[in-house]
């Protein structure tokens, strides 16, 4: 056996707990998982169907983990692990799934199909089979900080000009600030507006907050790949800035993976409990609007949709939230037909964008979205997820459709009362 | 060995046997399932692991909401049709509540036997059709292996041979109701050694899979 698949079959054997087993133990092969998940529907290949993904990871539960199993693994009867299998797999993991968690909310008998796929990327990256794209943008959030190799003097230019162009200031390193502000790349290179939004917002909410220069990345590619190591590395650089910057509550911005990596999975992979709380940007603003320290002023007169990004609600938790603040703006909001934690994803997460390869499935899977947003026509859609903006951004403009999608903090910003 | 000799087996020895693998089988595997543990969650919790998990075991017993029904309409059809036909043949019928009286020491009232025997037949109808969507559904034939088509089997047999020897038909009334009993003996052996062990650990995973949920605040 090679040390590489040794390594991923040592991975995919830590993944085995008892929820696990009871999970493949219950699988009666019955399909739905597949009408659940987009990649299927889309293309119409059951070799994408979602419980199919995780067969390297039932193996090992099977032959390790079962009586019957290890006696038929004894006789030589049980299917193996091998190197061919991992190495064919890892298209179904990463590029066909984004981890939305679809799957897990219709499968009958009740299995987490999403979390048996997570934890079937562990043994599949460990064995040396993830997408070359994903190990990238690994490689450079350990050595660089970020996924997108965007420096500390990226951000500090954005800030320069953010605070030239409006005159407020983003604090930086500032010891004892409330909030500490985590951000993705995407936000600092391609959507700086939210820095902007979110000093406005906080300004006028009296609220002290910073972002660290030490750690300001909020997107974590080990929870990506599938590589706890690395996961919890990348979550111990914001702990121990939030820390030693003795802020009160860490926010994650307007991206879906980086609110699942530090606020669910983050304790567990350091393996200790945070002494600070941990906030999407969306719960923040909803607790400032409930407290009346979010006055806003002017209406959206156009048509609205809300997109809930997958790692953000049915993953994450937060669904009334983004309700709760577009009802302070808009006048004509309508929801898709299906939506909240029944949401359908846009295509794109859990690592999907950041594969070359899977870039036309990609385009492909949108076509959901696309079908839901053709239900309901409207003029703009409103969401809270880097990549789904991005993936929007792209799709709509290939599938020849003129909405805008914006994102709710800055649409948040824009109509903060400017008289206070 | 006789038609009387194959029976009073069947019902003796051959019952045994297979009680003994059908509950010792179960306990393995859930204490093996068990056993294997969980680490406790060290986020901070938004909602209640065990209410959630309680939750999403009962909720997962009822129809999905409107969109999942109409995609998977036919499984959730007939999956409904076939498990209520079985429970109903299994445990209401005077005759097999005799048996379980036998055994635990307690019974409870029967249906009528013509209502268990429409039941029988709804349900043989309802498994002939899943087995032509498994072999014909493209996603189920891609998932499907040797495990589906015997445990299939091995569930339709002793509805069919309990029909048959009900209707006295097939064969002598003797040789048919061991057929059936011995039927039933290949499905409770069987049953801890494969899928047919959903119809307990199912409870663990959908508490599992509503507490995962439940604890970010989300009811699944």
């Amino acid at each position: 056996m090679s040390a590489s698949l040794e390594k991923g079959i040592q991975a995919l054997k830590e993944q085995v707990d008892s929820s696990v087993a009871s999970f493949f133990s219950s699988c009666v092969h019955c399909g739905m998982c597949a009408d659940a998940c987009v990649f299927y529907t889309e293309t119409g290949e059951p070799e994408l169907t979602p419980i199919t993904k995780t067969e390297p990871l039932r193996r090992i539960w099977f032959s390790e983990y079962t009586l019957i199993g290890r006696l038929m693994k004894t006789l030589g009867l049980a299917k193996r692990v091998d190197e061919q299998l991992l190495s064919d797999w890892e298209t179904l993991v990463y590029d066909s799934c984004s981890m939305c968690g679809r799957c897990s909310m219709v499968c009958p008998v009740g299995n987490d199909i999403t979390e048996m796929i997570r934890r079937t990327r562990e043994g599949i990256a460990a064995a040396g089979h993830a997408p070359e794209g994903l190990i990238g943008a690994t490689q450079r959030s350990v050595t660089i900080g970020s996924p997108m190799g965007v420096r500390l003097p990226a951000l500090q230019a954005q800030i320069k000009h953010i605070e030239k162009d409006t005159g407020m200031s983003v604090p930086l390193d500032v010891e004892g600030a409330e909030y500490m502000l985590l951000l993705s790349s995407m936000e600092i290179m391609n959507f700086p507006e939210f820095i902007e939004a979110i000093a406005k917002i906080f300004d006028k909410a009296g609220a002290t907050w910073t972002i660290s220069s030490e750690a300001f990345e909020a997107t974590n590619a080990g929870i990506q790949i599938g590589v706890s190591d690395i996961a919890a590395t990348l979550v111990q650089r914001v702990v121990d800035a939030a820390e030693k910057l003795k802020v009160k509550t860490v926010i994650s911005p307007e991206c879906g993976h980086a609110y699942m990596a530090i606020r669910w999975e983050g304790p567990n992979l350091i393996g200790k409990p945070y002494n600070f709380k941990v906030r999407h940007i969306l719960e923040v603003l909803d607790d400032f609007r409930e407290q009346g320290r979010l006055t806003l002023t002017g209406k959206e007169s156009q048509k609205l949709t809300y997109h809930d990004p997958c790692q953000i609600a049915r993953r994450g938790g937060v669904i009334d939230e983004p309700r709760n603040l577009i009802n302070m703006f808009a006048e004509n909001f309508v929801e898709m037909p299906e939506n909240g934690k029944m949401n359908w994803c846009c295509g794109a997460g859990g690592g999907v964008a950041s594969i070359e390869r899977a870039e036309d499935l990609k385009l492909l899977a949108f076509k959901h979205k696309k079908s839901q947003l053709d239900a309901i026509h409207v003029e703009a859609i409103v969401s809270a997820c880097s990549t789904c903006r991005m993936q929007f951004e792209e799709s709509l403009e290939e599938y020849h459709m003129d909405i805008p999608i914006i994102s709710l903090t800055e649409t948040i910003a824009e109509h903060i009362a400017e008289d206070k | 060995m006789n038609e009387i000799e194959f029976l009073s087996w069947v019902r003796g020895p051959g019952f045994q046997i297979a009680t003994v693998i059908f509950v010792a089988g179960i306990i393995i595997r859930l204490g093996e399932t068990l056993l294997l543990g969980r680490k406790a969650n060290l986020a901070e919790a938004k909602g209640s692991e065990m209410s959630s998990g309680l939750r999403t075991v009962a909720a997962r017993m009822l129809p999905p909401d409107r969109e999942t029904f109409k995609r998977s309409t036919f499984t959730i059809v007939a999956g409904y049709i076939f498990h209520i036909g079985l429970f109903v043949t299994i445990f209401l019928y005077a005759p097999h509540i005799l048996l379980i009286k036998d055994v635990i020491g307690f019974g409870w009232p029967a249906l009528p036997s013509q209502i268990v025997d429409a039941f029988t037949v709804v349900s043989l109808i309802a498994l002939l059709a899943i087995l032509l969507h498994r072999l014909t559904d493209k996603v189920l034939r891609h998932l499907s292996g040797p495990e589906d088509y015997i445990v299939w089997f091995v569930t339709i047999a002793p509805l069919l041979t309990g029909y048959l020897a009900f209707h006295r038909l097939g064969g002598s009334p003797v040789m048919m109701l061991a057929i059936h009993i011995l039927s039933v003996e290949l499905l409770m052996v069987l049953f801890p050694f494969t899928k047919l062990m959903h119809t307990f650990t199912l409870f663990l995973a959908r508490w599992y899979n509503g507490a995962i949920s439940g604890y970010r605040g989300v009811e699944s």
